[in-house]
Order: C-alpha cells, then sequence, then structure tokens
C-alpha cells in the first residue's frame, strides 16, 4: 500500500492510498451511474456500489472523479469531457481506483442526456472489458503519464 | 373508435392468452374499445408502428427509445420486480466451459430480441468477440435457439431468461449456462401513444391498483406479473439514454 497525492484536471488535489491489487469485473454487470453537469455522481447502481467499494451514500453527491485511479492519464479525463460537451458518446477503457485501494477496469461509454434540446447531465456505462485491450491499454496509459509528468 | 394495444413478440408463448383477458379487464376498466393486435416478428410491429396503427404498447425497451423520442408515445408503468435479463448457454456436452474459452468463429443461434441479442453480444466482448468475427443465425423462437445448440449446429445461443426458464427439464438438462446478465435496470415498459393521452392519468390509475383486488390480480397471474408499478418519463428517458449507452 502506498500514499499518493492525485492531480485533477482543475489543479484540485486528493490524497489516496493505493495497492497493486486488481478486482476481476464481475460476470454479467453493468456498473451504472448518472451525474449532473459538473461531474457529481446523482445515481448509481448496486454494481457501482459494489465495485467500488463506497456505499451509496457516500457516493451520491461525490465528483465521478472519486474513482480516478493514478495510472489514469489527465488526457484520457479530458479527452471524455471534451466529446461530451461536444454532445458526443465518448468510450474508452479506464482503471478505476476502489475505496480500499484496489483497482478494476472497465469498459466505459459516456453520454450526454438531453432533455428539450438541453444536456442535463451525464450517463455512465461500465462494463467487463476485453483483456487483450486491457493489456494494450496499460503500456499506452503509462507512456502518457510519463509525458504529462514531464510536461508538469 | 377502437383504440390498438400490442404486446413486444418476445413475451412467452404460455401467457398469450393471460395478454387477451388483460385486454378484456382494461377495456372494462376504462370503459374504452381497445383491439389486441399481436405480432409474430419486431419487424412486423415496427412497421406498424411507423404507420401509426398502435395507441398502447408493451415494449421491449430496445424500441422505447424510437417510440418515446420519435413518436411521442410517453411512460405508463411497468412491470414489477421484473428486469429483461440474458443468458447465454451452450449444449451441455460442449468443450466451452465459460466466455473466455470462446474463439473468433464461434456460431451464434439467436431470435430477433433486439435487447437480448444486444446484451448477448456484450457478454461476449471479453472474449474479443464481435458480430465481424463471429456468424449469427435468427431462428424463430427460443426452444429452436435450443434446438441448434442441441443439434451441434451453433456453439452459443442467447436466451431471455424467462424464456430459458419455460423450456423443458430435458431440454434444460442438456444445456449449460455459461453467463446470466445481472443488469436490473433494463425492462419492459408500457407506452401510451398521443391518441390515449386524455385517458393518461386514469390509466394509470387502474394499473397500479390492479394488483390490489382479487380479479386484477387474477389477470396478472394470468400474464405472469406481480403487479405495475409507476414509470415516469424520466425513469424511461433514463433507461433510453441507458440503451444509447449499450447500442454499437
Amino acid at each position: 500500500m502506498k500514499e499518493i497525492t492525485l492531480t485533477y484536471y482543475d489543479g484540485s488535489h486528493r490524497q489516496v492510498v493505493i495497492e497493486d491489487i486488481e478486482v476481476p469485473y464481475p460476470e454479467g454487470r453493468l456498473i451504472v451511474s448518472r451525474t449532473d453537469r459538473k461531474g457529481i455522481i446523482t445515481h448509481c447502481n448496486q454494481s457501482f456500489v459494489d465495485m467500488s467499494g463506497y456505499s451509496e451514500q457516500e457516493l451520491i453527491g461525490q465528483p465521478h472523479s472519486i474513482l480516478r485511479h493514478p495510472d489514469m492519464p489527465r488526457a484520457a479525463f479530458k479527452d471524455l469531457w471534451d466529446t461530451l460537451e461536444q454532445g458526443k458518446r465518448w468510450q474508452g477503457y479506464v482503471k478505476n481506483l476502489r475505496k480500499d485501494g484496489k483497482y478494476y477496469w472497465v469498459y466505459a461509454t459516456a453520454i450526454p442526456n438531453i432533455r428539450n434540446g438541453k444536456t442535463v447531465g451525464y450517463t455512465s456505462v461500465r462494463r467487463k472489458p476485453s483483456r487483450k485491450n486491457v493489456e494494450a491499454c496499460i503500456p499506452l496509459y503509462a507512456e502518457m503519464l510519463q509525458k504529462e509528468r514531464v510536461a508538469v | 373508435m377502437s383504440y390498438v394495444m400490442t404486446v413486444s413478440p418476445d413475451f412467452p408463448p404460455n401467457y398469450l392468452a393471460g395478454w387477451y383477458i388483460f385486454n378484456t379487464w382494461l377495456q372494462r376498466q376504462l370503459d374504452l374499445p381497445i383491439h389486441l393486435e399481436l405480432y409474430d416478428s419486431f419487424a412486423a410491429q415496427r412497421e406498424a408502428i411507423a404507420n401509426d396503427e398502435i395507441d398502447l404498447i408493451y415494449a421491449n425497451p430496445y424500441d422505447a427509445s424510437m417510440l418515446v423520442r420519435e413518436k411521442e408515445f410517453s411512460a405508463i408503468a411497468a412491470p414489477h420486480n421484473r428486469a429483461d435479463e440474458a443468458i447465454i448457454a451452450t449444449a451441455s456436452g460442449s468443450e466451452i466451459q465459460e466466455i473466455a474459452d470462446l474463439q473468433e468463429g464461434t456460431r451464434i443461434v439467436h431470435t430477433d430480441d433486439p435487447d437480448v441479442n444486444m446484451i448477448g453480444m456484450i457478454m461476449l466482448e471479453p472474449a474479443d468477440l464481435n458480430t465481424s468475427n463471429t456468424s449469427d443465425e435468427t431462428v424463430d423462437s427460443y426452444p429452436l435457439v435450443a434446438k441448434k445448440l442441441l443439434q451441434g449446429e451453433a456453439d452459443v445461443g442467447f436466451f431471455l431468461d424467462e424464456a430459458y426458464e419455460t423450456l423443458s427439464c430435458l431440454t434444460k438438462d442438456r444445456l449449460r449456462v455459461l453467463i446470466r446478465s445481472e443488469i436490473f435496470v433494463i425492462k419492459h415498459v408500457l407506452l401510451a401513444g398521443s391518441k390515449l393521452q386524455e385517458h393518461k392519468s386514469r390509466l394509470e390509475q387502474v394499473l397500479l391498483e390492479m394488483a390490489d383486488n382479487n380479479k386484477g390480480r387474477g389477470v396478472l397471474e394470468s400474464m405472469g406479473f406481480q403487479g405495475w408499478e409507476k414509470q415516469t418519463q424520466e425513469d424511461t428517458e433514463f433507461m433510453i439514454d441507458l440503451m444509447d449507452t449499450l447500442v454499437v
């Protein structure tokens, strides 16, 4: 277990504890959540609760970045938000951080929730990823992260 | 003028009589003429929807998006405690023990049930399988999906879980479930079209109170339902958003 300071896209910081143990994605499940336009969680399903290790009460009202793992490059989330703000669907492989410091990989899809022509929030659904594609992402994300660190 | 009700073609055949009983019950409750029109396929039902021939529909979640966003149907109710879940099964004698054992070229057999097929393909993604590296065959019913598996003409079959459970014990003994979805939030919904809007609140009321009396409970039982629960427009919009995230 080690303690790390995470720096978010908006410049804010958070101390997290990480442990290099992967929790397998459960078969047949979908992790579902909704956020408001600022990325604050407004709804999550039981699979989200089970995999994140947080209770529903702990998750509602928190930013979705509560799941951000330090191995994920900030550029991935910038791409996510840029895509959603254009009203488009975003898909990608994401390493998520659990409350206990362990991690799990997902294949995530996020879309804007449009009501009467206006975006009122976002829905995100995560499903079990292809292992081959996860293995391809690991060195790619490490390289992106390294470039971000050098840039700082 | 008679209104037209239809039911998603994927309902289990043993509940066919139940939908006719429900239609009779509903007409008496609302004092409105309603004709129940059933279709053999999703394609035929969609054509009727496109021609504005439908006023009330127990809709597959896959079609809910088109009905709500293009045809201005609105949500009435959803069956209580009843989500659409899918099963991927193989013949019990197959060497395939888990999804990860499946290889490119896997032969899939399925019906034309759109949400089951979508969920089924999602559950194959972890094995790097998709429509481009698998072959598939569409058959008319879930018993035929089972038959194809038992005859060795397909490697895996997609089933609606409640349809799988209605297969005979003899058939199920010769099949093996590889995976069963646990999604919970994708479900069929009852939607009303514009011509029924003036009766919408009464329709909601009679459905939500249906399980409160013996007659209503008997009708529900004949359809395999426990009762109806309120489905707000936002509930349906949320499910449509969710389906949008899943559709490739």
